[in-house]
């Protein structure tokens, strides 16, 4: 699904990520850790085509990003959920209606995804919500909100930023066994965290890879965990 | 491809994409006033053109028209003169047509003032010739120091001679009628861009959760185009009809009132003002389209 061969990325300075090599095959669920700063946010936006290598080959779907115009991106974020790690909405629209925004900007919203969208509501512990404004949320309500707009078009493919950085415990179980139905439904699923007892947890019902990115490079974790 | 896209969008409306852009009011509300502003001084600047147009063709028919020539001589030398001047006239390059009147015309002419009585015959009534001049008109100074040679009876009378430069001003009146126009919609063009760039740049979170979930820019622009292109196109329309309304109380044009008072339109140009506010929706169309593509190429 998403394939990086040698890829480097830098903001302006020295490389931030050098050298990553990494095939994101669909069905399969990674995650990916490492210290702060270190560039897992800047990874995961290489791999929706809102940044672009510095120097190596990313494709997306089988295309090389160098090739992709700006409509191409677009068309390729409505297989790709993504769910930042500081979630941002239209703060002036309702959160149904922002749940349901990559319905309306596709040309797909219709009646019928009502039910969907309820019960997307429903499986992120929002019911009671629909009517209230992002800005009125709490930072875990914001944060499952973004996971289920990031769900709401059944993409292909979920880019997950910290999905779990705001929520309780109970809370996070939740989002994760959302995520592992997803994955066993073929989903392929990519988180970024720190939160080691999650990955854990998601060990025992899933099979995962767990990256980490170390020293600008990325590698194979495991031992630790 | 993309102007296509564009024109449908907002020709056809989409009420939910229209939700996705919040009601920014300040920059609309401004565009909405800048637009009616700009369109009651464009129907102005029309009317002014049209006028002055009217007021050069107008005066420019009268002053093709005639000159007259009028010959005071004692009873014995009239024919004499009035044959020599007809030759001069007919010399004259210039001179379409130099007629003399006959009694008959002459006693017309008379006649309100004096009553139809008047023995036109025996008295000493002064002989009237009619010239026609040439479009070009011709050379007065010259014709006058050969009359004054030739016939010293004779008076050139060139009763629409000092509209001359008024024509020309005229005209020139028209043409800067439209460049005022011009100037209108480049000033409409610019505060509807600028307007368009503070809204995009205060809804620059608004465009990034978009794109996140795979708007393409001609749906982001397209929400602004359309917005921006109501209000200029809401905006044109009541300038237009106030500008319409203080021209109708103007009074029409009248022999006496010369210029000032045939500042409004007549006849069929009144159709012409319902042009401004789709020409205003067009300008903010195209602004804000340029503008909407500039601030969207530059993002992620
Ligand atoms: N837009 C940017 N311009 C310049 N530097 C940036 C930009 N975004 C991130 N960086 C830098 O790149 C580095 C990696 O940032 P990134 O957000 O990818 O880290 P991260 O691994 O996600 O960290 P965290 O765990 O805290 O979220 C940081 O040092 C950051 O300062
Ligand atoms: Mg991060």
């Amino acid at each position: 699904m998403i394939e990086l061969e040698n890829v480097a990325y830098s903001y302006g300075g020295d490389d931030l990520l050098a050298g990553m090599s990494l095939q994101i095959a669909p069905g399969s669920f990674h995650f990916l850790t490492g210290p702060s700063g270190a560039g897992k946010t800047t990874l995961l936006k290489l791999c929706y085509g809102a940044l672009r290598p510095t120097s190596g080959q990313l494709t997306i779907f089988g295309q090389d990003v160098q090739t992709l115009g700006r409509d191409d991106v677009a068309m390729a974020r409505r297989r790709i959920g993504v769910v930042h790690q500081d979630c941002q909405f239209l703060d002036h629209l309702p959160l149904q209606e922002n749940i349901a925004l990559p319905l309306t900007v596709s040309g797909q919203a219709s009646p019928e995804q009502a039910g969907n969208l309820h019960e997307l509501m429903s499986w992120v512990g929002l019911l009671g919500k629909e009517d209230a404004l992002p800005p009125e949320l709490s930072g875990g309500e914001r944060q499952r909100a973004a996971l289920a707009r990031a769900l709401i078009l059944s993409p292909d493919v979920i880019l997950a930023d910290e999905p779990t950085g705001n929520v309780d415990w109970e809370m996070s179980q939740r989002l994760l066994r959302l995520l592992v139905e997803l994955n066993k439904m073929g989903k392929t699923i990519l988180i970024a965290t720190h939160d080691l007892m999650l990955i854990r947890a998601a060990k025992s019902q899933v099979s995962t890879r767990v990256l980490r990115i170390a020293n600008r490079q990325l590698i194979a974790a495991g031992a630790e965990l | 491809m993309w102007f296509r896209t564009m024109l449908w969008a907002v020709l056809r409306g989409d009420k939910a994409a229209d939700r996705v852009v919040p009601p920014s009011g300040f920059t609309v509300r401004l565009t909405l006033f800048t637009s009616a502003a700009m369109a009651f001084l464009t129907v102005f600047a029309l009317a002014l053109s049209l006028a002055a147009g009217r007021l050069a063709a107008d005066w420019g028919d009268v002053l093709a028209r005639s000159s007259t020539l009028r010959i005071s001589a004692p009873a014995g030398q009239m024919a004499e003169q009035t044959a020599t001047a007809l030759k001069v006239l007919e010399q004259t390059p210039g001179v379409l047509e130099a007629r003399a009147l006959s009694d008959a015309e002459q006693q017309e002419l008379l006649e309100p003032w004096f009553g139809p009585d008047l023995p036109v015959e025996s008295l000493p009534v002064p002989r009237l010739i009619a010239i026609t001049e040439t479009p070009a008109g011709y050379d007065s100074a010259g014709l006058r120091l050969r009359l004054q040679a030739e016939v010293p009876g004779a008076v050139l009378d060139e009763h629409t001679r000092w509209r001359r430069p008024l024509v020309t001003a005229a005209g020139r009146l028209r043409l800067l009628g439209w460049v005022a126009i011009l100037l209108l919609a480049s000033v409409t063009g610019a505060m509807v861009t600028l307007a368009a760039n503070a809204a995009l740049s205060a809804n620059a979170q608004v465009i990034a959760v978009l794109r996140l979930v795979g708007a393409t820019d001609a749906y982001i622009a397209s929400a602004f185009v359309r917005r921006f292109t109501q209000r200029t196109l809401t905006g044109g329309a009541v300038g237009t009809a106030l500008a319409v309304a203080a021209l109708s109380v103007m009074p029409g044009a009248t022999e006496t009132g010369g210029f000032l008072t045939g500042l409004r339109f007549e006849g069929w140009h009144w159709v012409l003002p319902l042009c401004v506010p789709p020409l205003a929706a067009a300008v903010g169309f195209a602004a804000t389209d340029a503008a909407a593509r500039r601030v969207l190429g530059d993002l992620a």
